[in-house]
């Protein structure tokens, strides 16, 4: 049946077919629509069938109701009879449905076509615009420069006016200055004028004119002495030559001085162009495309050799100057473009090297860096070592510990010192002593001398006058000595004498002893104390014999044979005299 | 640095004979001649009026006594005191008063310079020189004392006589391409004549001895000109001041410019020292001012100084002249060499307290002196390189290039002291 129903309409069912084939994807679509009703008959006969007429068309009225239509097919019943109008309807839906899709198709491709139009339009009009743009940014730059360079100008012209204002104000100045020096110069010369004319008037008026005079008491000579001579022309021609020689001595003088400079500079100059050829010449070896400047240079050399063997002639020459000056600058020249070249070849060096010479370069940088900071650390510690000890010799001390440890080192010597000092004070105390009782004992012993050669005498006469029969009457007077009456008589004092002596050194009481055998001498006992008659005594007298030598040597021995025996009186005193000197020392 | 006691005179005019032996005063019309080394007064002379100007004779023979205002002159012997001379220049009346170089003539400048009279102390003649110019340097004579060149003005035309001082015979006359001619100055070795032009142009002209025109210079045109001019003792150097501040320096060779020394206001140069003389005045304390302290204390006024050195970039204090005054005072006007001609010593009018010292040798600014106040005069030591120099106070400054130094010298009042300088041997 839908076959049928659709054969009628063939050119809407084309479309529909059309659509139908658009509804639902199929490989279809792409075939022409020539070929459409082959297709449909195709599509349609592959879609319902008489078996599926059913499923068709609930298939069919779903769809028609999901499209929004009334539904095709009434599910009431269970005939399979299809309502005509509704499926006419439903077709013409469809059919409408169709139309309005494809006037929106329609619309819509135009509305398509308008704007891809217009938006190759605004792309154009875009292009157009961004080309304008870019024109009128290159106006405005172009602008913008001619406005800078303007500005450059005026500020340019400004600082000219500037100046010109300034130079105006500068010459108005100086017209200024002008003008008041002319005035003040106007001025005193009117006054100086006027003081003429005054003076004028006043040499007029004055009668008296002073005149010119001068006074000399007496004509002084010449100040060197010459005497003066007459103006003529011989003496003008002179002095014109005098006048002519101190100018020339003075341009000689110059001119020599130039001359010694000159040579200077030329010696220096030859010096200089002889280091630089040799400099050059040096550099030979290593120049490998110079091989024009070695004969040049061969060249230079002969020119030299050449030119020293004529030296002094040749340098006052123009030409040779010329030619000196220019090889100068030629080698010059030479050596400033070898000096440059080096320098390029050093920096390329340099450049090419680094990375080569980096690892050795830093090798050795690094130690050498190692070996400085170890000098350095050193250093400090030598340095910190020498500032701890000087710190400590300088550093300020408590005074008892600044007075102790300034006398420390002394301490001993000290000691030593004082202890030496006392040992030599008690000497010298005991020097002193001695030194007293010697001398002590010399007075003691000179007036026991004297006493003892008084005694002698008194006894000797004594004697004289014992031997003669009346002499015992003179006993008595026989010790006038006053020691002797004085001390002691007893004999114990005298054996006692000694002792006391010694006990008491400084109490010379010498005479004591000595006056005992005066006291009682008796002629028995005299005999054996004058050696007459050598006897077995007492110690004492034996001592006294034994110090009789000594006394008499101690008493520088000038004493005659015959008095020795009365020594033995003096032997006591020098007896403990002696017997001091032992008991001292 | 020994001071002798001060003594008076008058008008400034303290003159040490050229051989160094004598030292002559004057006070108001007396004369007193006193030895150097003892100051004992050795002779003593009464003038007729008040002297202006006293001059020794180069011998040290005689000394002139010029009483302008009554146009007398007086001339005094040394070896005979009895001698006298007197020169009256009569109703001609007398300007200045010079000796020739022989010691013999005296050259008297007349009233409004008419003419100069030269008097023979040896033959009482007279001669006339005729029309001199009144200008800054109009008269000089050359260093051997052979040669005196006098600027002339005639009809407008400023010419220059080269005399012989021997006897006084005209040389060489001959006209200078000056407008107004200023100045003129014989060159050490007595060959070359330098000749400038006022200060409304800058021309410096040098003239051979025997008047052929050697050289021109003009370092500008229109402003001020050249203020002064100096050779330099070995006849090397011509220093020219002008102006503009600024010394240029001429060689004898080319008598082209060498060498160009400014004086600028801020210097910035590492080279050169700046000394800056620093006063301080001891301090006083309120109680310190009783009357008794003020009479005895002069101390109390004497301000001590030094010289501190000033790091650059240092400041010259400036002074800017009156623009509507002739004769400003700017420009470089006192030029000094040293005796060995190493070393140029300059004052820029506009910065009157320092004094600038230029190396010859290096031609560089070497030394700046800053003073407190403005520098009256320097002098250069005839021996050594020293310079001294003064600024009106009691104070004598000292700079050679060891250092400097300041030295105060026992005056009682702060007054001008005569810088007549005379260096010890």
């Amino acid at each position: 049946m839908p076959e049928s129903s659709l054969d009628i309409f063939p050119p809407k069912v084309k479309d529909i077919c059309s659509s139908s084939i658009e509804c639902r994807p199929s490989p279809l679509r792409q075939s022409s629509q020539s070929s459409l009703p082959l297709h449909r008959n195709y599509m349609l006969s592959t879609f319902c069938t008489e078996k599926n007429v059913q499923e068709c068309l609930s298939h069919i009225s779903q769809e028609v109701s999901s499209l929004g239509l009334p539904p095709v097919w009434m599910e009431s019943g269970g005939s399979s009879e299809m309502n005509v109008v509704a499926v006419l309807n439903c077709i013409y839906d469809l059919i409408q449905l169709h139309r309005r899709g494809l006037r929106t198709l329609e619309n819509m491709e135009v509305e398509q076509l308008k704007s891809s139009s217009n938006l190759d339009y605004l792309q154009l009009t875009s292009t157009q615009l961004k080309e304008q743009l870019e024109l009128s940014k290159r106006e405005n730059t172009g602008l913008l420069e001619r406005e800078r360079q303007l500005q450059l100008k005026v500020k340019s012209l400004q600082n000219c006016l500037k100046n010109e204002k300034e130079e105006v104000q500068k010459l108005q100045n100086i017209i200024a200055s002008r003008a008041s020096q002319y005035n003040h110069e106007m001025k005193r010369k009117e006054r100086e004028f006027n003081k003429l004319r005054e003076r004028l008037n006043q040499l007029l008026v004055d009668k008296k004119e002073k005149k010119q005079a001068i006074d000399v008491l007496n004509n002084i000579g010449r100040a060197d002495g010459k005497r003066s001579l007459w103006k003529t022309e011989k003496t003008e021609a002179k002095h014109e030559g005098e006048m002519y020689k101190t100018l020339l001595s003075d341009y000689d003088i110059r001119q020599r001085e130039l001359l010694l400079e000159n040579a200077e500079l030329k010696k220096v100059l030859q010096q200089m162009k002889k280091d630089m050829v040799s400099i050059l010449s040096s550099k030979k070896p290593t120049l490998k495309d110079d091989q024009h400047q070695d004969d040049d240079i061969q060249a230079d050399l002969e020119e030299e050799v050449f030119d020293s063997s004529k030296e002094s002639v040749e340098l006052y020459c123009v030409h040779a100057r010329e030619k000196l000056t220019n090889s100068i600058r030629l080698q010059w020249r030479r050596l400033k473009s070898h000096v440059e070249r080096l320098d390029n070849q050093a920096s390329l060096a340099q450049i090419g090297r680094s990375k080569n010479t980096d690892a050795v370069s830093r090798e050795t940088h690094e130690e050498e860096m190692d070996r400085l900071k170890l000098e350095i650390q050193q250093c400090k510690d030598f340095i910190q070592t020498q500032h701890q000890l000087l710190q400590q010799l300088s550093s300020p001390y408590d005074e008892e510990k600044a007075s102790l440890l300034s006398d420390c080192y002394m301490l001993q010597e000290k000691e030593r010192f004082r202890d030496e000092w006392k040992t030599l004070e008690e000497q010298r105390k005991i020097f002193e002593r001695e030194r007293r009782n010697f001398t002590e004992a010399a007075i003691r012993l000179s007036h026991e001398r004297k006493a003892f050669e008084d005694d002698r005498a008194t006894w000797l006469k004594h004697q004289f006058l014992n031997l003669s029969p009346f002499a015992d009457s003179n006993k008595p007077q026989m010790s006038k000595s006053k020691s002797a009456f004085l001390i002691s008589k007893t004999e114990a004092s005298a054996a006692s004498a000694p002792e006391k002596l010694i006990k008491r050194p400084s109490d010379t009481t010498s005479p004591t002893p000595r006056c005992v055998p005066l006291t009682s001498p008796s002629t028995a006992e005299l005999y054996p104390t004058l050696c007459l008659v050598p006897e077995n005594r007492s110690t004492k007298p034996k001592r006294l014999t034994e110090h009789v030598e000594e006394s008499s040597n101690f008493l520088n021995g000038n004493v005659p044979a015959q008095h020795k025996h009365w020594n033995d009186r003096e032997d006591h005193s020098s007896h403990t005299l002696t017997k001091e000197k032992t008991s001292s020392i | 640095m020994n001071f002798s006691e001060v003594f008076k005179q008058s008008n400034q005019l303290c003159k040490v004979s050229p051989d160094g032996k004598y030292l002559a005063t004057c006070v108001q019309y007396r004369l007193v001649v006193r030895d150097v080394s003892t100051l004992q007064i050795l002779q003593l002379y009464t003038c007729l009026d008040q002297i202006s100007h006293m001059d020794w004779s180069s011998d040290s023979l005689f000394i002139l006594c010029a009483m302008y205002k009554r146009g007398l002159v007086q001339v005094w012997s040394l070896e005979q005191p009895d001698w006298h001379c007197k020169i009256d220049e009569g109703s001609i009346g007398l300007v200045s008063s010079r000796w020739s170089p022989d010691g013999r003539h005296i050259l008297n400048t007349t009233e409004f310079h008419l003419r100069v009279t030269v008097w023979s102390l040896c033959t009482k003649a007279v001669s006339y020189i005729k029309y001199p110019k009144a200008c800054q340097k109009g008269i000089d004579f050359s260093r051997d004392g052979c040669y005196m060149a006098l600027a002339e003005r005639r009809d407008c035309k400023d010419y220059v006589s080269v005399f012989v001082c021997d006897d006084w015979h005209l040389l060489r006359h001959f006209e200078t391409e000056t407008q107004d001619l200023a100045g003129l100055e014989w060159s050490p070795n007595g060959c070359v004549l330098a000749v400038w032009d006022s200060c409304l142009e800058y021309k410096v002209l040098l003239y051979s001895l025997d008047g052929r025109l050697l050289s021109t210079y003009s370092a500008y045109e229109w402003s001020l000109g050249v203020k002064s001019v100096t050779w330099s003792p070995s006849s090397q150097f011509l220093a020219i001041g002008s102006y503009d501040e600024k010394v240029r320096i001429l060689n004898h060779i080319t008598w082209k410019k060498i060498a160009q020394f400014e004086h600028i206001a801020t210097i910035n140069n590492t080279k050169a020292v700046v000394y800056k003389e620093v006063e301080k005045r001891p301090a006083v304390g309120s109680d310190d001012l009783s009357l008794h302290n003020i009479t005895i204390g002069t101390t109390l006024f004497n301000t001590q100084s030094k010289y501190e050195i000033c790091p650059p970039p240092v400041q010259v204090p400036v002074v800017k002249p009156d623009p509507d005054r002739a004769n400003p005072k700017i420009g470089v006007s006192t030029l000094a060499f040293s005796s060995d001609s190493r070393y140029l010593a300059t004052k820029n009018d506009n910065m009157a307290s320092v004094v600038w010292v230029w190396d010859m040798q290096k031609m560089s600014l070497l030394a700046v002196l800053e003073q407190t106040s403005a520098v009256r005069c320097f002098q250069w030591d005839p021996r050594r390189p020293r310079l001294a120099l003064c600024t009106g106070n009691t104070k004598l400054y000292l700079w050679s290039p060891a250092g400097c130094v300041s030295v105060q010298v026992p005056t009682e009042d702060q007054q001008t002291w005569n810088s007549c300088f005379m260096t010890l041997a």
